[in-house]
């Protein structure tokens, strides 16, 4: 299960859609909206995403990483719009048999998230500047 | 030939538009997005290594050949999580 969103993501109630009878262990992953960025304090988080791109390559990554682990249930779900400081902007959660592939897997779909799927994040700065987190860094490397 | 260019984020705040058609020539590959935009703004030049082009909703490469009505998505490096 793959979604973007623009509400609070309810924890809980991903946990709950992924155990099923067959899983010994749950792994998720949660990326919070943090106060600095290189030093700045940030006042707030906003996201935009090419939704239906987005969207296809996070079904995508479902897929390879279902071909790579046996996994069970998987939830991928990540905020767009504004967020606030100490919220979830990401939550991905991988049931399994075992929690070897539940942590591999989830390693592998947040790791490819952040390089693969179009998305990105810009930062309000407290001296009231907003930045395109990565604008300064353009022409270097990409990786987030 | 006309496809639709899509931008986003900081290419976006660039190039002062997001969705518009715009016309190429008719053996156009995706690079050629990327040399339209740095026409009338030369800071596409600079960061073209980092930009990737995606049409419909596919990441393709540079020399990929375009086709009338193709949709074209110029992606910032990106940043979510």
């Amino acid at each position: 299960m793959v979604a973007l969103t623009l509400n609070p993501i309810d924890m809980s109630s991903v946990v709950s859609k992924l155990t099923t009878p067959e899983t010994g262990g749950i792994d998720v992953f949660i990326g919070t909206t943090r106060n600095h960025s290189d030093g700045r304090q940030v006042d707030l988080l906003e996201y935009e995403a090419f939704e239906p791109m987005a969207l296809e390559l996070l079904e995508d990554l479902e897929r390879r990483a279902r071909k790579q682990w046996p996994l069970h249930r998987v939830a991928i779900i990540h905020r767009i719009g504004k967020v606030p400081i100490g919220e979830a902007s990401v939550v991905i959660g991988v049931s399994a048999s075992h929690r070897r592939e539940a942590f591999e897997a989830c390693r592998f779909l947040i790791d490819t998230l952040k390089k693969e799927v179009p998305i990105w994040k810009r930062e309000h700065f407290a001296d009231g500047t907003v930045e395109w987190s990565g604008s300064k860094t353009i022409t270097m490397n990409h990786e987030p | 030939m006309r496809v639709r260019l899509r931008l986003f984020a900081n290419a976006k705040d660039l190039a002062g538009f997001d969705d518009r058609t715009v016309e190429l020539s008719d053996d156009a590959r995706a690079a050629e997005v990327l040399e339209y935009l740095s026409r009338s703004n030369p800071e596409f030049l600079e960061w073209r290594k980092s930009l990737r082009v995606a049409v419909n909703r596919r990441y393709v490469s540079d020399d990929y050949v375009l086709k009338e009505n193709d949709e074209v998505a110029v992606i910032p490096p990106v940043s979510g999580g």
